[in-house]
């Protein structure tokens, strides 16, 4: 009876250890968004004591010139960054997982996963000085917007090839084989049966180098050039000079675009993965 | 989907059509290799190559010479060791080095500590839940990580909340006997601010590979080891931490080697005893100009990370190989 309370009090305190390690990591990742969000409202000069509920900071970012360029340059960039990296990676998933063997694989998956842990100060060095080098010899290309791209689209293809490369793995060959046996060409196949099983994996792909572009200091940094400062890098010399309320705002503005943009996105996939799960079940079943 | 396909139904049904299929991809799929192959090759192996040629290169003016030049019919090779010899003869880069692999590990052990548990629990907590709980690790790794780690200036300099917690906890004369800071009340630009940055950036990367890895362990075989008379203790020494190894090592190295080389968490975060690396570079190259200098301190760099990330490059490439 006794051994029995024990391990009954036992499980109750290993649940009760879950539910607060849980909550206390929770806690942590989420802690500096909340102050961001909380002080950006806050009227006093110091971000991060309470000094009455304003929006001036708001009001002060649509004249702050130096933030709205960066913002601009800053979308397309990423914008172009998410479609290159979808694209290319999109080609170097195919190539992984469906060529086992080819000459030089080895070679080829360790460059698509290096650029993931590889320190960034090293890959924006190494880019910049080929660039320039190429630049002596060829006259082109001038730092500025298409450098800081070359740049994004190495670390977005790298996220890009691992997102795609696990769904194009996951997906079911027969539904493939089945397209071939019903006389579908291959390019038929591919574009009506492997594309839009990948699509919600290119949706998320898509995003997350999106956000990635939108969020580089690093590589923006060397790859610049003179007129071309992105948003983060304007946030970071200010960041660096130390605490500033109207970071405060952007980042808020920031923050909660890409937390809805996600959301969204992600409850949107969850929807159409349960309608062709149900298809391919009800498809099998008649 | 089904009426589509019978639309593109021919009237002449192939005799073999895989290996029509793959006679007629041979030319695109050259292409889809060869295109990112070629890429990768230009973009990311030949920079590479690039800054080790630079690193032994003379700077002049406002460039560094060619390697190879021709005076008077004759090719002279200039090969300058001499920026080598600096790293490790000069304390400042030898110390610097040691720092940054120094506080890569403990944030490494760090995260580890934090995040095995983390993780575990995620994995055991119900099935219909665990889409929210990873998306909910997920989102603050989507939104801005320049500003989530500037946010942090804000909570631990004076007034902030995580500076008004700890010393209510009165945790700071600890800190202060670890030397993790100098004084009481001085929590920013210290090593405590720099690896409390550094672990909570990093967090994700080890929390995501860990559950994909600990969810799908067979739970039966905890069951198995119960019944054999194991205590839970021992059967998660013995079962769940061996079969999450992978996890461990891929997590690990997607922290630690980012880490040794980073920049902006120490230069927002850290202080004046926690130069590392990343900060080195940055400087020799932006501040000094010297590009053959910043091209030997990214070499010697690479060399120190290079086991971990030929380890992770084979855990990844296995772990491709593995769900085929």
């Amino acid at each position: 009876m006794s051994r029995l309370t024990t391990a009954g009090l036992m499980t109750r305190l290993s649940r009760l250890l879950s539910l607060a390690w849980l909550a206390g990591g929770y806690l942590f990742l989420y802690l500096p968004i909340a102050a961001l969000v909380l002080y950006s409202f806050s009227a006093s000069e110091l971000p991060n004591t309470w000094g009455g509920f304003t929006l001036k900071w708001y009001a002060a970012l649509g004249h702050d010139q130096e933030l709205l360029d960066g913002l601009a340059l800053s979308l397309k960039i990423a914008f172009a960054t998410a479609w290159g990296s979808v694209l290319i990676g999109t080609a170097a998933a195919w190539a992984l997982v469906k060529h086992p063997r080819f000459r030089g694989r080895t070679l080829f998956s360790g460059m698509v996963n290096a650029p993931l842990v590889m320190p960034e100060v090293i890959v924006g060095l190494s880019l910049l000085l080929m660039l320039v080098s190429m630049q002596r010899w060829l006259g082109f290309p001038e730092r500025g917007a298409l450098t800081i791209w070359l740049g994004h689209l190495l670390l977005g293809l790298a996220y890009a090839t691992v997102v795609l490369q696990a769904r194009l793995k996951g997906l079911n060959p027969q539904l493939e084989e089945a397209a071939m046996d019903l006389g579908a060409r291959p390019g038929e196949v591919f574009f009506l049966v492997t594309l839009p099983g990948l699509a919600p994996s290119l949706v998320s792909a898509w995003l997350l180098t999106f956000t990635i572009s939108l969020d580089d200091v690093v590589l923006s940094a060397f790859l610049s050039g003179p007129g071309s400062t992105t948003l983060p890098l304007a946030i970071f010399s200010r960041a660096r000079l130390g605490l500033s309320p109207d970071i405060n705002a952007v980042a808020t503005v920031i923050i909660s675009v890409v937390a809805s943009g996600v959301v969204l996105a992600s409850y949107l996939i969850a929807r159409r993965e349960r309608r062709l799960a149900a298809e391919i079940a009800a498809a099998q079943h008649a | 989907m089904q009426s589509t396909l019978k639309t593109t139904q021919r009237p002449t049904p192939m005799p073999t059509p895989k290996r029509t299929l793959g006679a007629r991809l041979r030319s695109g799929q050259a292409l889809v290799i060869g295109l990112p192959y070629a890429w990768l090759l230009v973009f990311f192996l030949l920079p590479f190559l690039i800054v080790m040629k630079i690193s032994v290169s003379e700077m002049d003016v406002a460039h560094f010479q060619d390697l190879f030049t021709w005076s008077d019919g004759v090719l002279q090779l200039r090969l300058k060791l001499s920026n080598y010899l600096f790293i490790t003869e000069d304390d400042l880069y030898f110390k610097t080095y040691l720092n940054s692999l120094k506080y890569a590990a403990i944030t490494t052990l760090l995260c580890l500590l934090v995040g095995y548990p983390f993780s575990y629990y995620m994995a055991r907590a119900g099935k219909a839940l665990q889409p929210a709980l990873v998306m909910l690790v997920m989102l603050p790794f989507w939104t801005s990580f320049l500003l989530r780690v500037y946010a942090w200036k804000g909570l631990l300099s004076e007034g902030g909340w995580v500076a008004g917690w700890l010393s209510a906890l009165g945790v700071e004369p600890l800190l202060v006997q670890l030397g993790l800071i100098p004084a009481q009340g001085q929590l920013m630009n210290t090593p405590f601010s720099l690896v409390l940055g550094m672990v909570y950036t990093y967090l994700p990367f080890m929390v995501l590979p860990l559950f994909a890895n600990l969810s799908k362990m067979d739970l039966r075989l905890l069951e198995a080891a119960a019944d054999l008379g194991a205590s839970p203790w021992s059967a998660f020494w013995r079962i769940t931490v061996p079969l999450s190894v992978s996890g461990i090592v891929a997590g690990s190295m997607l922290v630690f080697i980012p880490c040794v080389g980073e920049f902006v968490i120490p230069e927002l975060l850290g202080g004046p005893s926690t130069l590392m690396i990343g900060r080195v570079l940055w400087d020799e190259f932006f501040s000094n100009n010297d590009w053959p200098m910043a091209s030997s301190v990214a070499v010697v760099m690479i060399l120190l990370i290079i086991v971990p990330l030929a380890w992770f490059n084979q855990v990844q490439a296995k772990a491709q190989e593995g769900a085929q």
